[in-house]
């Protein structure tokens, strides 16, 4: 019985060595500086299984003197003749949150459709992987996502944690991606580091969101303590503390900044703990279901049924109304400024209202349209394109194209990208709640737009 | 005699080690206590506040882990699916209370209206139970004992995709129920109306389960079955039958505290079950596996905990965030009961026989 279980389990070892053995080719390629002297198709092959090269461009002899000759630092793509133009989304697409990344998808889509599906004559094939909105799911997104040598350019994360897990590893692989959703400051930081090289967003940063929110508490509701609650992702805790040191220095009392964690369900006692320092107004930007907890649980904890109760963008969707239920309503969150969006902006909505027979999920939509957009733009400006509609598109040039995108007429404003990856318009609004009915969710009515 | 040596001072050193863990947690728990009360920043009403939340947390917590307990007592297996049966007594309480809702049936008869999902959430665990125990855990059952362990891991990856596949990824939130919001006061105390009917509903169970096993012919053969397998079905008990009866029982009450769970928190998604699921093995662990009143004991003891113990312990000791630390909390207070107590707080018996 021992044995033949043994037998069994060495059968699979070996099985699953074979198959380690084979599949990431990409990663084992001859090393760069040796001279490859063989048909063009081999040659090919090296310049797009070397993703980490940085060294100076290869010297690839080929035997065809017309072929096209690679001499990007990063290496290059190259579509075949029928070959679709391959481009990716990564984001948080189940659980909880996945109306954010669902949402950015619906964008990306949108901005395919528009142009036919098709870019430089190819058709364009999008392919999604879902990064959980967490550091180990956006890193597994991006690892399965770098090993595939057909994919241009990303459009994701949806969450910044995703973005913290995985950048690395697109960077490395010579990709770039531009996040519709990510609004985490460091993200695109002076000193955010080179693994970030490949990462752009058309997202607003926090530093703008946070401001805005406690000149709004300051200014309008006229609140003077306020306390905060994160759910420890990397999105919440920055956006808190920006809203903190702001709100801080308007001359406000913070009195209590606590945390709870993203599967809690239960947040009385935290809710007991933060009505002790007695706040006017309850800052909680996180996410949709811990967020609905804390909307719906506030209103049952001795102290803070008068409380003003506030988040932002991450749970600005008709889904934290479903969640959060009654309580939500007098809620304020902030958001984008829908109302500043150019024209464009409506004739999309429409679009996506009569594509997916809904109307927009959460806030992002626009943000990935952009994003595609831009990359669509970008790869149609550095393509190399053959006689027979090869086309070949170089990383690194590619990735220079997308941080020279330069007043880009897209539907979220004029887009230009800063040398530190920030493409997005910032310009954020407060709305309200006004009816707890998650069906009459329309951004301008309900939530209507209080500030400024 | 060397090595003797050298393994009496390894042993050594991981007694003086586990020792000084004791006395660490012991010493940092009665220092933040007294620090906390020091600074006065909880009125006393807030302390029966984190205690009442806490008990309407472990009673949920209590009702899961009795199916825990129970199926450990008869098969010494865990069925970690245990968790999505929870989920899916949820999900059924759900879909019947969101139609009664649209009807209009939900505001004139509440009771009838909460009663009913009870029901359907009861009926509807148990039927999976029936086919989890036929389908993933009969077959297995003469089989090395981590075999029905990885069986039970797949058939709740199995149930949480199923309902993932089915309903989405989304959430669902029950709609909700005006008899079930505000407050009663009891004796100078309000307490929300939701716990305690949670706590009563796990309690009620409780003695009912309790009452089964210790005064029913199935209970006495429940319990023979879980004492020697061959003998009680030399003695004419058919096991299988048991076996299947006390998933069911377990199911149903796990069924039930889904619904309640539900009512209490509103959100439903088919990922709900993992983390109350573990929770209450916890629970189970802690009151001794295998035991009843233990699984209560131990449920009712992880919420205080959980609920009291960052405010309590960790707040005046100046540590920002405590409630991050909730979770670890309620796992030191594990390792601490199992370090006194290795059997759990009400588990001698098994620590004789079946350990």
């Amino acid at each position: 019985m021992n044995k033949k279980l043994l037998t069994i389990l060495s059968l699979l070892v070996m099985a699953s060595m074979i198959l380690a053995a084979c599949a990431p080719a990409a990663t084992e390629a001859p090393p760069p500086p040796t001279e490859v002297m063989t048909e063009a198709p081999v040659a090919t092959e090296v310049m797009t299984e070397e993703p980490v090269m940085t060294e100076a461009p290869t010297e690839v002899v080929t035997e065809e003197p017309a072929a096209f000759e690679c001499t990007d630092a990063l290496g290059c793509v190259d579509v075949a003749p029928g070959d679709p133009v391959h481009v990716a989304f990564w984001g948080v697409l189940s659980g909880a949150d996945a109306t954010l990344g669902q949402d950015s998808q619906y964008g990306v889509e949108i901005a395919i459709d528009d142009r036919g599906g098709t870019l430089l004559e190819h058709d364009i094939q999008l392919t999604t992987e879902d990064g959980l909105c967490t550091p180990e799911g956006g890193s597994t997104a991006a690892t399965k996502l770098a090993v595939d040598t057909t994919i241009v350019a990303l459009v994701g994360s949806s969450c910044s944690d995703e973005t913290v897990g995985g950048i690395a590893t697109l960077t490395n692989a010579g990709l770039t991606t531009i996040s519709p959703s990510n609004t985490r400051p460091v993200l695109t930081a002076p000193d955010r580091g080179p693994d970030y090289a490949g990462y752009l967003r058309t997202a607003h940063s926090d530093a703008f969101q946070g401001k805005t929110v406690a000149e709004f508490a300051w200014n309008v509701l006229k609140v003077t303590k306020a306390a905060t609650i994160h759910d420890g992702s990397s999105y919440a805790q920055a956006l808190q503390q920006v809203f903190v040191d702001n709100f801080t220095a308007l001359g406000g009392e913070v009195v209590a900044q606590e945390a709870v964690a993203k599967t809690d369900t239960d947040m009385h006692a935290v809710l007991t703990t933060v009505a002790a320092a007695g706040p006017e107004l309850l800052y909680y930007p996180i996410f949709i279901a811990a967020g609905g907890y804390i909307s719906a649980q506030a209103k049952e904890v001795t102290g803070l049924e008068n409380t003003i109760l506030m988040g932002s963008d991450g749970m600005f969707s008709p889904d934290f109304i479903t969640a959060g239920g009654a309580a939500t309503k007098d809620m304020y969150l902030s958001s984008p400024d829908f109302s500043l969006f150019p024209a464009g902006y409506n004739t999309f909505v429409d679009k996506y209202k009569e594509k997916y027979g809904t109307a927009p999920l959460s806030i992002f939509h626009a943000h990935a349209y952009d994003a595609a957009n831009i990359i669509f733009a970008a790869i149609e400006k550095v393509a190399v394109v053959d006689a027979d509609g090869t086309i070949h598109i170089g990383r690194q040039a590619l990735r220079d194209a997308i941080y020279a995108t330069k007043d880009f007429q897209g539907i979220t404003g004029s887009l230009t990208c800063s040398e530190l990856g920030d493409c997005g318009a910032p310009v954020i609004a407060v709305y309200q709640i006004v009816d707890s009915d998650p069906t009459t969710w329309n951004p301008g009515v309900n939530p209507l737009k209080v500030y400024p | 005699m060397r090595t003797t040596l050298t393994e009496r001072l390894a042993e050594l050193a991981v007694a003086v080690s586990l020792w000084g863990f004791r006395i660490l947690v012991v010493f940092v728990v009665v220092a933040g206590t007294i620090l906390t009360i020091r600074t006065g920043k909880y009125s006393g009403e807030q302390w029966i506040d984190f205690v009442v939340f806490g008990i309407a947390r472990g009673s949920i917590y209590a009702l899961i882990a009795l199916g825990y307990t129970m199926v450990y007592g008869i098969l010494r297996m865990i069925n970690f699916a245990h968790g999505d049966v929870f989920m899916a007594g949820a999900f059924s309480g759900y879909f019947l209370t969101a139609a009664l809702s649209r009807s209009g049936f939900l505001d004139r008869y509440p009771i009838w209206t909460l009663l009913g999902a009870i029901l359907i959430g009861m009926g509807v665990a148990t039927g999976i139970a029936i086919i989890l125990e036929r389908v993933a855990y009969r077959p297995l059952r003469k089989a090395p004992r981590l075999v029905p362990l990885i069986s039970a891991i797949g058939a709740s990856f199995f149930l949480e995709y199923s309902f993932r596949g089915f309903f989405g990824p989304g959430i669902y939130a029950y709609p909700p129920v005006t008899i079930l919001q505000g407050e009663w006061t009891l004796l100078g105390i309000g307490i929300l109306r939701m716990q305690v009917l949670v706590a009563v509903a796990a309690f009620i169970m409780m003695a009912i389960l309790y009452t089964i096993v210790m005064r029913t012919k199935i209970g006495k053969a429940m319990r023979a079955v879980s004492e020697n397998k061959d003998v009680s079905a030399l003695m004419g008990i058919d096991v299988d039958r048991i076996i299947v009866a006390t998933f069911m029982i377990g199911a149903a009450m796990a069924g039930a505290a889904g619904v309640l769970y539900a009512l209490m928190f509103r959100q439903v998604n088919f990922f709900m079950g993992f983390v109350p699921g573990i929770k209450a093995f916890t629970a189970a662990v802690l009151g001794g596996i295998g035991n009843i009143p233990g699984a209560m004991l131990g449920g009712i003891t992880l919420g205080i905990f959980e609920s009291i113990g960052p405010a309590l312990f960790l707040d005046g000791l100046g540590i920002t965030r405590p409630y991050q630390l909730q979770d670890a909390i309620a796992f030191i207070m594990l390792v601490m009961v199992l370090l006194f107590r290795p059997s759990g707080l009400l588990g001698e018996r098994l620590a004789v026989k079946k350990a």
